[in-house]
């Protein structure tokens, strides 16, 4: 009884939030309801920015052997707050040769596209703040505009570290969308449907009361989230594949003429980025908002999806703190040469464990189509064998 | 409620197609054409067809866009471009308009309610596409398939 009340708490807040309003149209209801869910995720992903900027820099500090931001609050708690006032009172400069106004729109639209996926992704049981049909495809769309934001600032600061850092970040952006996407693809064939409240709901219930239906529970559903992950890295432009802001060659890329606030934009929508991809293959692959033991289930749904966010956010931290930067060219070749075919792989793989019947049989012959591809392709691509001089194409 | 958002969505794509139809820099005439397919998106989800409008944003903001962008920066010149109208495009453009006019007031069908549709869904459009349409849905896969693998031995080939 009061799992259950504690589950839709938010929900009964909102309920009580929009009861003042009962005799007033229904438009009213409708855009009052939406403020209410939009307010509540700035609020909810704004803290969790603050709090997880300053948790980066504690983790990686922790794995460089030193301390990392100690000093405003307790445990430098406070530091995002410090942070985000030098970021307000710093001068904003724009270039001179600049366009202006694309050179104001680019950090708003980067922020806005990111703050949009992250309305479509289940936060809990009934939790959903924009529950559409095509959600999955929403989040794709939305997501693609980014590059077009970034391509803004690129070319709207008029300074070629920014236009180069743009066309690297775009260039590894649609490349590793289609990876991305087609990781997508296997857990909606199964599901039958685009929308991720279906998606959570079809990866409820245990076997012997322990094992989760998770999809990363099945092998064609553990290799497309890995896919996804390793995809999520490059758009969100996380180490190792943050070639667009190489700060040893182009400076800080497409961000290089910003600064001040608009810079902390940037930053602020890199991070939302990162919720907004991890938040789907949480919802994508491990199974949601459900409790990953039956016995655990009196728990509030929404922190579970919390805890496997977090525990999502951590492997990135942990990632940037282990893993250098890849080159240009690496990023490229891995994409179209591994990453493609191996997700493709997965949706042959996905339909035979379908069309086996979903058991222990199609288990292990999903495995075994994964296994076969995944030993073809790494023979075929396997260059480590033939050391030579190294010749250069483009410097003699 | 509806027709606000219309005429809303509707002065919102006229004035960004209209902007990227006349404005010199043609960085900014892309960037406009993406508000008027952004604003074509948003009458679709208004029809209720949020499949068609989400593919709309797909593939014209996040693909097409993304492609006459990259096409103007690695073709920049310095475009001093014709000075005064082009009055042949102009001609073409009007009996253009002029047709469509014509052929839209001489509709009678304006005046009839149209029947209680059930709104298409993206189920419904999935379960088409599985049944009555899918060897046209095999065939463009195909043919997708190839151009992506034909795309790909293009770029791949590396000089040794």
């Amino acid at each position: 009884m009061s799992g259950a009340f504690l589950d839709q708490i938010f929900l009964r807040a909102k309920e009580s939030l929009l009861s003042p309003l009962a005799g007033a149209p229904d438009w009213l209801i409708q855009i009052v309801s939406s403020l209410i869910n939009i307010s509540s995720l700035l609020g909810v992903f704004l803290t969790l920015f603050a709090l997880i900027s300053v948790l980066e820099r504690k983790i990686l500090g922790r794995m460089q052997n030193r301390y990392g931001p100690n000093r405003v609050g307790p445990f430098g708690l406070f530091q995002p707050v410090a942070d985000g006032i030098k970021m307000l009172i710093k001068e904003d400069v724009v270039p001179a040769r600049a366009d202006k106004v694309v050179h104001f729109f680019a950090p708003i639209l980067v922020a806005a596209t990111a703050i949009l996926t992250l309305g479509v992704i289940p936060y809990g049981r009934n939790m959903t703040p924009f529950a559409i049909d095509g959600g999955i495809l929403f989040f794709f769309a939305v997501g693609s505009t980014t590059e077009l934001a970034v391509f803004m600032a690129g070319w709207g600061s008029n300074n070629k570290f920014s236009m180069l850092g743009a066309m690297r970040a775009i260039a590894q952006m649609v490349s590793y969308e289609l990876p991305l996407l087609i990781a997508t693809l296997p857990v909606v064939m199964i599901v039958g449907s685009l929308s991720p409240d279906a998606i959570v709901a079809a990866q409820d219930g245990y076997s012997f009361g322990i094992l989760p239906h998770w999809f990363v529970t099945t092998p064609w559903g553990a290799a497309a989230f890995i896919l996804f992950f390793v995809s999520g890295l490059v758009e969100s432009n996380r180490t190792p594949f943050d070639v667009p802001e190489g700060e040893s060659e182009i400076v800080a890329g497409h961000m290089t003429e910003y600064s001040g606030f608009k810079y902390a934009t940037f930053f602020m929508a890199e991070y939302f980025g990162m919720f907004a991809i991890s938040g789907l293959a949480v919802t994508l692959f491990l199974g949601g908002w459900h409790s990953p033991i039956a016995p655990l289930n009196f728990i509030p749904s929404y922190l579970w999806f919390f805890l496997k966010l977090s525990a999502l956010l951590f492997v990135y931290i942990w990632v940037r703190g282990t893993l250098p930067r890849t080159r240009v060219d690496q990023i490229m070749n891995f994409a179209w040469k591994f990453m493609l075919p191996m997700a493709f792989t997965c949706i042959v793989a996905a339909a035979v464990w379908h069309y086996q019947g979903r058991g222990l049989a199609g288990w292990l012959w999903s495995l075994a189509v994964i296994a076969i591809v995944y030993l073809a392709l790494s023979r075929l691509l396997d260059t480590s064998k033939k050391f030579a001089p190294r010749t250069y194409r483009f410097a003699e | 409620m509806n027709s606000v958002a219309f005429l809303v969505i509707a002065i919102i794509t006229l004035s960004g197609a209209l902007a990227a139809a006349t404005l010199r820099k043609l960085i900014h005439a892309a960037l406009f054409l993406v508000i008027a397919f952004v604003g074509v998106a948003a009458s679709f989800f208004l029809l209720g067809a949020e499949f068609v409008g989400l593919v709309q944003v797909f593939v014209y903001v996040g693909a097409v866009a993304v492609l006459i962008v990259f096409t103007i920066l690695l073709t920049r010149r310095e475009v001093n471009g014709v000075e005064g109208i082009n009055w042949g495009g102009a001609i073409v453009a009007l009996a253009v308009f002029g047709g469509l006019l014509w052929t839209i007031l001489k509709t009678k069908s304006l005046a009839i309610l149209a029947p209680q549709i059930e709104p298409i869904t993206v189920k419904r459009i999935g379960e088409v596409l599985m049944t009555d349409f899918v060897w046209p849905l095999q065939c463009v896969g195909l043919v997708l398939t190839a151009a992506l693998i034909g795309a790909l031995v293009l770029v791949i080939e590396e000089k040794r």
